[in-house]
């Protein structure tokens, strides 16, 4: 541990949400780092003022640190949901706890997930308690390719959730994408152009503070904020003859630039080089696939095209024509040439069971022993849950690791996290440790004998 | 991957059931009744039509040796062997069990040997992949009483997933049941793991047929939101009382007069009052389990499973006292309200209680991964301070599915004299690390993951990307 890194640890942390001044040391566990390294017997990790400080063998204690002895026990990053819709979701078919998706709003791309997390959705508490500290969270499409702007949150039990609002753009491209775009994918694409083409047409007003073309809009302004946003002004010009409302071109307006990521949901092989090809036309996109469940056909592609992939671990299914190809060894093809892949969680359960991370991540280790199929070494499927997701969505320097002046989201397990039979013993999001109870565990204290007592359970002691 | 339309028993299914009411109302037009004269003979069908052509595929005498046996009861053997031989289990053992001469030996060193795996809630074949309306087969949404229709008339033998409930999940047998949209779904069929051409090729010999009912909040929505009953939980309860009660009626009526005119419907309801039939209750809540079980009581049958049972774990001993099994996921929930108080330790919870606790799956995704769930349940159950080994575990993947389908004679445990279904596990079954290492049915070697070319592909897959692929 550097000065330096300590110094940019404490800026850093100047910057953060929710922290306290308290010095923690783990120690004495087996420390894995999230990064693909391999795991540290007997490691020590120091937290403070909610970042990490160090982790690893031969870190020193600091004077005054809280000590908790992880001996015998794993000690990571939190995992970090690669794709979800937690927090937007309470019961999946009890419409008004559903937010994941705006099927009449007359907004698309102008759509933030924001305002709609709740931190306080059971989701949220239970998927902590299986070590989910993080998540990358998504709307879904509605009427229009373009779901809208998703963000990245913590799972604390506090009221600030969101760790990055306004982070990407989602975009469905394969058959959602046409059927969203009125019935084919050739409607789909050109919607996009289209979008695009709409957020570059956009013109301040003249004369004003923001009489600049796209092309000049300066860096540094915030796109996600709407009142600053110089295409908003009134009188700002647009031609007649568009699709979007204001409010959704300009939105796209931080995708074209570049400066807000671009997650496009394909599965289909074709429909991933189709995907890749938009950087021909706008060589500024950041893209990211999701899904691309036949990906391993075209990985070659993918790879040179450096583009990031998160993918469903397990989809080996021909559940639709564009996933005919589709297999666990999938992921481990991907990464086997070069792919940048993590793991999410699309079209699966994605609002509630977050936590099924570490058991799909197991999975693609137990396949690396079967043979003919592709998996993953642990390293690399541990980080596919943790700095994978993180590194993805640009964030790798915040989360998804245990890397000095990382957010100090940590776990300690009772065993190998990526096993089933292994528990969570304790949970810190940005170096606040966290309460493990939930619902579920509330239910089961409760129903530990079914039999009433002499009143009925409703009265049980709290 | 898991899809809302089995669990919520998709509403868009009503266009489809609209557009097959238009044609036959044509076809009725057009035909003419037969003259009075040369009406046939009243029908009396079979008592087992579209009966099982299944026949055990070859299999050559093998015995594994030194593994770790869970027997599917409960017991466990170290250093365990095992021998198959015309698609029987001929013996059980220890190391000294005897080995017949001429039989190919396999090393179990570090690997585990268990029953084939049973999934007594599956819908592969009637809403297979491709899941594309076209392929919507699972729920008869015209009416919801509807039990003359036989899952198996929906089943397409080329559905992709059995093969990888096989090969990733070692599923040797099977109930394909249909949906959830009615109150009375139909006869759900129990089918061998194998591939066939039909689906008679893959019924189990001698499986007692089984009713589907449900209820709750599928029979519900369908039929209330288009404002017919039931469009509540009483109107659930209300119409399954009367349609009982004709059923009981029927039986009555056909006693006293064998003339009876036939109906189909009541047909299988007189099956389950005369106990020939099964009822698997697909149900979630605890109240509403304890109002079917006194259905039963009132009518004359018994339920022998309720499946979803996500609030089984609240009357653990109602179910123990009425001798019905509840199947469960392992970790499911808040997809709906009645799903919403599921906890991770129900499973453990229901078999602490002395209940019969099952796993089952749903699901063409969680079908190759049973024994995962089971080890995720039982770690949580050792949590909270409830000890069930892993042997003991293993019953509810095995003799408890078996005994809820009426078939534990014949599978569901390795006993010497049953049917040799049968898997290697290239390490300890509830670890995320292992897979099936070679799977047998009837004795029949019908995956192996060292050999590609015990690796089934169906019609569906062929010429495709990704054909013969590991899966």
């Amino acid at each position: 541990m550097t000065r330096l890194a300590i110094l940019l640890a404490g800026i850093a942390m100047l910057a953060a949400a929710p922290a306290t001044a308290e010095t923690i040391a783990i120690t004495g566990g087996r420390v894995v780092v999230g990064d693909g390294s391999d795991p540290i017997d007997g490691g020590t990790v120091v937290i403070r003022d909610g970042r990490i400080v160090a982790a690893g063998a031969h870190v020193a204690i600091p004077a005054g640190a809280t000590t908790v002895d992880a001996s015998g026990r794993w000690v990571t990053p939190g995992i970090v949901a690669g794709f979800s819709r937690i927090g937007l979701v309470e019961v999946d078919a009890v419409d008004a706890t559903n937010d994941a998706q705006a099927a009449t709003s007359p907004f698309s791309a102008a759509i933030d997930v924001v305002p709609a997390i709740n931190p306080q959705s059971s989701s949220i508490a239970i998927n902590r308690a299986a070590g989910v500290t993080r998540a990358v969270v998504s709307p879904a499409t509605g009427r229009s390719i373009f779901a809208g702007q998703g963000a990245v949150i913590d799972l604390g039990g506090d009221m600030e959730p969101v760790t990055r609002g306004r982070l990407f753009q989602f975009v469905e491209l394969g058959e959602d994408g046409a059927g969203d775009a009125g019935g084919s994918r050739a409607s789909a694409h050109v919607l996009l152009r289209n979008a695009l083409r709409e957020a570059r047409d956009l013109r301040a007003p003249i004369g004003s503070a923001g009489a600049r073309s796209l092309r000049q809009a300066p860096s540094d302004a915030p796109p996600e904020d709407l009142a600053e946003n110089p295409y908003l002004l009134p009188g700002a010009q647009r031609s007649d003859d568009v699709l979007l409302t204001r409010f959704d071109a300009a939105a796209l307006v931080p995708v074209l630039q570049g400066r807000q990521l671009l997650l496009i949901h394909v599965e289909r092989a074709s429909d991933i080089l189709q995907t890749l090809a938009l950087r021909r036309e706008f060589p500024r996109l950041r893209l990211v696939l999701v899904g691309a469940a036949e990906g391993w056909r075209v990985a070659d592609r993918i790879a040179a095209a450096r583009v990031p992939v998160i993918a469903n671990a397990l989809t080996d299914l021909p559940s639709s024509f564009e996933q005919l190809a589709a297999t666990q060894s999938n992921v481990g093809r991907m990464r086997a040439a070069g792919v940048e892949v993590a793991i999410g969680m699309i079209n699966d359960d994605e609002a509630r069971q977050v936590r099924l991370s570490t058991q799909y991540a197991g999975n693609l280790v137990a396949i690396a022993r079967v043979p003919g199929h592709s998996g993953l070494s642990w390293n690399e499927a541990f980080a596919a849950i943790s700095a994978g997701p993180a590194e993805a969505l640009g964030l790798g320097g915040e989360i998804g690791s245990l890397r000095p002046g990382r957010r100090a989201d940590v776990v300690i397990w009772d065993g190998d996290p990526l096993e089933l039979a292994t528990g969570v013993e304790a949970v810190w999001i940005d170096g606040v440790r966290q309460s493990l109870d939930n619902r579920q565990t509330r239910l089961r204290d409760r129903y530990r004998q079914p039999q009433e007592g002499a009143l009925p359970h409703a009265y049980d002691p709290r | 991957m898991v899809s809302n339309r089995m669990r919520l028993a998709g509403l868009g299914l009503v266009v489809a059931a609209a557009l097959v009411g238009c044609a036959s109302t044509r076809s009725t037009a057009d035909s003419t009744p037969p003259p009075a004269a040369a009406r046939p003979q009243r029908y009396t069908p079979p008592d087992d039509p579209y009966p099982s052509t299944y026949h055990p595929y070859p299999g050559v005498p093998t015995a594994i040796t030194g593994a770790t046996i869970f027997d599917g009861e409960g017991g466990r053997i170290e250093n365990g062997t095992i021998v198959l031989a015309e698609g029987r289990i001929q013996a059980v053992g220890g190391a000294d069990t005897p080995i017949p001469e001429g039989a190919v030996r396999i090393d179990g060193a570090g690997r585990w040997v268990t029953p084939g795996v049973i999934d007594v809630h599956s819908h592969l074949g009637d809403y297979p992949s491709p899941g594309v309306e076209a392929h919507s087969d699972g729920n008869e949404a015209t009416s919801p009483v509807r039990p003359e229709v036989w899952a198996e008339h929906s089943v397409w033998p080329q559905d992709p997933g059995f093969s990888r409930a096989l090969a990733n999940g070692g599923i040797t047998t099977l109930q394909v049941l249909p949906g959830s949209a009615n109150l009375f779904g139909g006869r759900g069929v129990t089918l061998r793991n194998v591939p066939g051409r039909t689906v008679q090729s893959m019924r189990f010999p001698g499986a007692p047929r089984g009713l589907k009912m449900a209820c709750g909040e599928n029979p519900k929505r369908v039929y209330g939101g288009r404002n017919q009953m039931p469009q509540t939980r009483m109107g659930n309860i209300a119409l399954m009382r009367q349609t009982w009660q004709r059923a009981v009626e029927y039986r009555e009526r056909r006693a006293r007069d064998p003339n009876t005119a036939r109906d189909m419907a009541l047909d299988t309801l007189v099956e389950v009052l005369e106990g020939r039939m099964l009822v698997h209750n697909h149900c979630y809540r605890a109240d509403e389990m304890a109002l079917m079980l006194d259905m039963g009581r009132e009518f004359g049958f018994r339920i022998a499973s309720f499946h979803h049972a996500v609030e089984a774990y609240k009357i653990a001993d109602l179910l123990r006292e009425a001798g019905t099994c509840a199947a469960m996921w392992a970790d499911w929930w808040g997809f709906k309200m009645e799903s919403y108080d599921a906890i991770n330790e129900n499973i453990p919870l229901v078999h602490n209680a002395g209940a019969c606790a099952i796993v089952h799956s749903d699901d063409s995704n969680g079908i190759q991964r049973l024994n995962q769930e089971a080890a995720k349940a039982l770690a949580d159950g050792r949590r909270m301070g409830i000890r069930i080994s892993d042997e003991v575990a293993w019953r509810w993947l095995a003799i408890n599915p078996a005994n809820a389908l009426g078939i534990a004679d014949q599978t569901g445990s390795l006993r010497a004299g049953k049917r040799a279904d049968v898997v290697l596990w290239n390490g300890n079954p509830f670890s995320v690390y292992t897979r099936p290492q070679q799977v047998w049915i009837d004795g029949a070697l019908l995956y192996d993951m060292n050999n590609p070319a015990l690796r089934p592909v169906s019609d569906f897959e062929l010429g495709q990307p990704g054909e013969g692929d590991v899966k």
